[in-house]
């Protein structure tokens, strides 16, 4: 055999590198595409209305005689209703998991892991029907006051949102902490309650933080469940006023904007890009760092 | 002689295999009582039905009896957590818990209700000391256990288990993953340790046995062939199975 004819071997794998760089320039091709046009969209009307007027602008009156563009009220919105969902959902959402992952029999893991699951596969339009059909009446009632659409209402469905990943990455977090860690403190004469939370859980911890960051990625960067249950005003944010995010900000006018709206509007959806890439990097920081850890 | 583990026509199932047969010896106290045997014989197995640690194992099914100080423990309603209290256990691989030095060894101690910042440096610098690696760690107690090198680790999971002022120590082959200058320095401290605790060792290492051990209980194949004086065992075996066994006959 000819050990230097390597035609047969070139052929098939040129063919296949090929096309997996195709499709993965592809890919990263979306990502700078969108990028590249949120920049060159969203930079301008900055620069027209004031980065300073733009960002810390409390007021918005996009359609008045004399229009005002400062999106403060969306930006504090977004962040207090996403540090909202994560107060209600991080605890809610990690008890589950510690439950799941090493409490709870196969029996009720084999039930409860799949429905986890569907909460996941929800569409968040049908989360929205919900908290307006449901929760906004109730809050309501409950509070007394004209209108349930508020920040509160908002929080909460975003909470509920959030927990199928948070549970999902802390599970995976706390099921990747060496078990020899809870025979060593069983051993010590500890029980099982303490094994995991003052051996599991912290070894955990950075897993969990990934979990933490995910939920707030999903709850900034959710729009439609959010613009049916808080009500849409631009007001500065308060937990029982109706409020407008940095998502629904974008949704609710985009339909019928024009001139420097309409740029304005790509400007806050520049805004929030920018939002997400931050948490993307916190996230990637995060894992890195777990996984460092465990080598 | 004191008797600290006293087993009775001891039997241990998994689901429907039948791992330990009708096992019965006394284990002596403040002396070091090595368990050997070929892979899979039960030893293992064994030693974690002295501190329930085969509690985990959801298929495991018991019958006869251990006494550990004339209590009861197989399929009694025993408190399992003062027992791994009072028996402790150092596993095959080192395992230190992913914190400081110090948290590691107040781990123990912290559980079991001790808060006093002083009282909890005491009981630290003793383990420590008790297991001979004060020295090497005295200026390391706030650093990473995670850091150490496998054999401090071992001997800092020796001090981890002393802090809870356990009486026996049962070790699950505890030098089969370390080199053999570290192997050296844990067989010294064993052999230190004897005074105050007593001592279950599983060991693949015959020589070990040999150098350290005052008893050797032989499994095969979960029988206890033969359970003697360690010197009785090594020279004059009663069995033929476990002379075919220490001469290397296979196994």
């Amino acid at each position: 055999m000819n050990l230097s004819d390597k035609s047969n071997k070139d052929s098939v794998e040129t063919i296949a590198s090929t096309i997996f760089l195709i499709l993965g320039v592809i890919n990263i091709g979306f990502v700078l595409l969108i990028c590249v046009y949120l920049i060159i969209a969203g930079l301008p009307a900055i620069v027209k209305i004031g980065p300073i007027d733009f960002l810390f602008g409390t007021k918005w009156a996009s359609t008045a005689a004399d229009p005002k563009f400062g999106i403060l009220p969306f930006i504090l919105t977004s962040i207090y209703g996403t540090a909202g969902a994560i107060i209600i959902g991080l605890p809610l959402g990690f008890f589950s998991a510690v439950y799941l992952a090493k409490i709870a029999s196969k029996k009720v893991r084999y039930v409860v892991e799949p429905l986890i699951d569907l909460l996941a596969g929800i569409p968040s339009v049908v989360y929205g029907f919900i908290g307006m059909l449901v929760l906004v009446p109730s809050i309501r009632t409950l509070f007394g006051l004209p209108d349930g659409a508020s920040l509160f209402a908002a929080i909460i469905v975003l909470a509920v949102m959030i927990l199928p990943s948070i549970i999902k990455v802390s599970i995976t977090a706390l099921e990747a902490v060496p078990q020899e860690y809870e025979l060593g403190s069983l051993a010590l004469g500890a029980n099982e309650i303490e094994t995991y939370y003052r051996v599991i859980v912290p070894a955990a911890k950075s897993g969990i933080a990934a979990a933490v960051v995910l939920g707030v990625g999903r709850a900034i960067g959710e729009a439609m469940a959010v613009m049916m249950v808080a009500g849409n005003a631009a007001n500065m944010p308060s937990l029982f006023e109706s409020v407008r995010f940095l998502t629904t900000a974008v949704a609710s006018e985009m339909s019928y904007s024009s001139g420097l709206q309409r740029e304005a509007l790509f400007s806050i959806a520049l805004v929030l890009f920018v939002f997400i890439m931050m948490i993307n990097a916190t996230l990637n920081v995060l894992l890195k760092r777990g996984g460092v850890k465990r080598k | 002689m004191e008797t600290i583990f006293d087993v009775e026509n001891f039997n241990l199932w998994y689901g429907d295999n039948h791992a330990l047969h009708n096992i019965n010896m006394k284990i002596e106290k403040n002396a070091i009582t090595a368990l050997i045997g070929p892979s899979g014989c039960g030893k293992s197995t064994f030693i974690k039905t002295l501190n329930r640690m085969n509690d985990l194992i959801p298929s495991v099914k018991l019958s006869g009896s251990i006494r550990y100080r004339g209590q009861e423990i197989v399929n009694s309603d025993i408190n399992v957590y003062n027992l791994r209290k009072e028996v402790g256990m150092v596993f095959q691989k080192p395992n230190p818990f992913p914190m400081s030095v110090y948290d590691n060894i107040a781990y123990g101690p912290r559980t079991h209700g001790i808060k006093n910042k002083s009282q909890l440096n005491d009981i630290v610098e003793k383990s420590l000391r008790d297991a001979a690696i004060f020295d090497e760690l005295k200026d390391r107690l706030k650093d990473s256990a995670l850091g150490l090198s496998g054999g401090q680790q071992q001997r800092l999971c020796i001090a981890r288990a002393l802090a809870v002022k356990p009486d026996v120590l049962l070790m699950d082959e505890p030098t089969s993953a370390l080199d053999p200058i570290s192997t050296s320095k844990i067989e010294e401290l064993v052999l230190d340790l004897k005074k105050e605790y007593s001592i279950v060792i599983v060991t693949h290492n015959m020589q070990q046995a040999v150098r350290i051990s005052d008893y050797t209980a032989f499994f095969l194949l979960g029988d206890l062939v033969e359970f003697d004086k360690t010197d009785k065992i090594f020279s004059k075996p009663s069995d033929k199975r476990t002379e075919d066994y220490i001469t290397g006959r296979f196994g």
